[in-house]
């Protein structure tokens, strides 16, 4: 668990670039730093491990000021990815991995079993991939090397500083996912800084909105897409930010609360999907006009009904109308 | 075969060619006679020569590369200008001056040889130090901090193994130059193969001329050669620029 409170970063020369930030990451939760460059997310994430010094306020972490610990104690318990992955290249890829094991005075031995068991996490081989150099390897495979780098000493917290940011958008998708996989077996507290609003939509537990350093909204992707607080939090997300939200939602969300069509056996023209499909992707694809009748199975291939626009768009004005608050703010 | 390729040949061969053909121009003359004929004073001079370039390279690389390590200290930062400046000075007076110079302060003899030497060899080994460390990404080192390594770890693990290699070139060709610029320790009376080269000269003799220089340079080409086989087993592999891997 990390807290801010009103935790405050203002630069040598008077630049205020965080204002006041009071805000907890639970136990297990992905919070995502979300906001325009030059907004703090950065800075704020650096000042939980101290990279940036704390001005004014606290951080709290598992309810210990992180000012009382020693910073290069903290810093071994955080693990910590950025985005051009900071590889060492004159270490073997087991050698980079185990840097904090190693820092801590881990035996040869357990070094060897946690490399194994971090690198089966990414399906990736270990004897093969263990001796070799990081410019050996891909951008992809550097990311997820640079990921379970940081989860090496099973530390608790984690920051990660926009990690997918440098890759491209079809092995981001593919890395957001088995990180997303990753997570619901770690269950690490993680404080993630992204500038991409799909990213934080997809990866976010809850998302911190930033502007100019001060906190504009902190909610779950869904009540910050369909209830904004404010007009920049509005503007923010875009004019598309209900399909956005619809990426939130499968399609068995929407039978549970709608229902699905009955399906017409008469019409040829039809194409199936699977029930746990987004969506934001079903539309897309009813959109697309690829057949006359869409039908959703279930994994078993048993089908469950037809969707249509119509359902789809019942079940926005659901979410967004007559969906009361679930959770009481304050 | 590319045209590259094979202009890079035609080279490579038209070079040894001339070496070859030089050697038995030399030979055929009994140029090399002297070194058989007055083998001692041969051997002691190849010793005082190795001795000035010892000496002046080991203290120079003793001073250069600490002082190169600290000025990119983040504490230490702002001296880099200075530093820089005054290492650079040493380099901009020629060599001779500096040999010149140094007999008004050391007097005649080996030590003034070794104390010009050693402010020769002080540029190439200190730039190249600050050179291999600056050029680090910086992302490096705040990933080193973020994880919890220390300043000192930092240093040794992470900033000399990828700078080692930038290092080592600049060692290296402060080396050779300095086995080439110590012929002129005769200059300053501080022996060295030299006195057979500037005695050549002088009594416009190639005998003593080519009995001089050529182990020089022979020396120079095997020392670059050790220095190379050092630079392959110091520099960890994934730092090696990518046309030597």
């Amino acid at each position: 668990m990390i807290t801010f409170d009103k935790t405050t970063k203002t630069y040598d020369g008077g630049v205020t670039a965080v204002k006041g930030v009071d805000f907890t990451v639970e136990k297990g939760e992905i919070v995502v730093l979300l906001g325009p460059s030059g907004c703090g997310k950065t800075t704020l994430l650096r000042m939980v491990n101290r990279l940036e010094s704390i001005s004014d306020g606290k951080i709290m972490i598992d309810g210990e000021d992180s000012m009382s610990l020693d910073s290069i104690e903290l810093r071994r318990k955080i693990g910590y990815v950025i985005q051009s992955n900071g590889l060492f290249p004159n270490m073997t890829i087991e050698e980079n991995v185990m840097i904090v094991p190693d820092l801590l005075g881990w035996s040869k031995k357990d070094k060897k079993e946690r490399f194994k068991k971090l690198m089966n996490m990414i399906s990736m081989d270990s004897e093969k991939f263990g001796k070799r150099y990081p410019h050996e390897l891909s951008g992809g495979q550097q990311q997820r090397i640079g990921v379970i780098r940081a989860l090496a000493a099973d530390p608790p917290v984690m920051l990660m500083d926009e990690p997918f940011g440098a890759l491209d958008p079809i092995i981001r998708e593919k890395i957001q996912d088995e990180f997303l996989q990753i997570q619901k077996e770690v269950k690490k507290t993680i404080l993630f800084v992204s500038h991409d609003i799909d990213e934080a939509i997809r990866m976010a537990d809850k998302i911190v909105l930033l502007r100019g350093g001060e906190l504009m909204q902190y909610d779950t992707p869904s009540e910050m897409l369909v209830r904004p607080k404010s007009e920049f939090v509005r503007e923010f997300f875009g004019k598309d930010r209900a399909i956005k939200s619809l990426s939130l939602h499968t399609i068995r969300e929407l039978q549970d609360i709608i229902g699905l069509a009955e399906f017409d056996e008469g019409i040829t023209d039809t194409i199936t999907i699977n029930v746990n499909h987004d969506l934001r992707n079903t539309l897309s694809m009813l959109l697309n006009q690829e057949a006359d009748q869409v039908i959703v199975v279930d994994d078993e291939g048993n089908k469950l009904g037809a969707i249509t626009i119509d359902i789809v768009q019942k079940y926005l004005h659901f979410e967004i109308k007559a969906k009361p608050t679930l959770v009481e703010k304050g | 075969m590319n045209k590259k390729k094979v202009i890079s040949q035609i080279v490579r061969y038209s070079v040894y060619g001339l070496v070859a053909l030089f050697f038995f121009y030399a030979i055929s003359n009994n140029y090399f006679g002297y070194i058989f004929s007055e083998t001692s004073t041969f051997l002691l001079l190849v010793k005082q020569h190795m001795q000035l370039v010892l000496l002046s390279s080991g203290l120079a690389l003793i001073v250069a590369i600490p002082v190169g390590i600290l000025v990119t200290r983040k504490s230490f930062r702002r001296a880099e200008w200075i530093v820089s400046n005054t290492v650079n000075l040493g380099q901009t007076i020629p060599s001779l001056a500096v040999l010149a110079l140094m007999i008004s302060i050391l007097g005649i003899g080996f030590q003034t040889a070794v104390f010009a030497l050693f402010v020769y060899s002080l540029l190439p080994m200190y730039r190249n130090t600050v050179a291999g460390i600056d050029s680090i990404d910086e992302n490096l080192i705040d990933a080193a901090r973020g994880m919890g390594m220390k300043p000192l770890q930092i240093l040794l693990r992470i900033e000399l193994p990828n700078a080692a290699y930038s290092i080592l070139a600049g060692v290296r060709t402060a080396i050779v130059l300095n086995i080439g610029t110590a012929a002129l320790a005769y200059v300053v009376g501080g022996g060295g193969l030299g006195v057979w080269i500037f005695t050549g000269i002088q009594l416009f003799d190639n005998g003593y001329l080519i009995s001089g220089a050529i182990p020089v340079t022979l020396l120079a080409i095997f020392v670059d050669y050790l220095l190379r086989l050092l630079e392959r087993r110091i520099v960890p592999e994934g730092s090696r620029p990518p046309q030597e891997l």
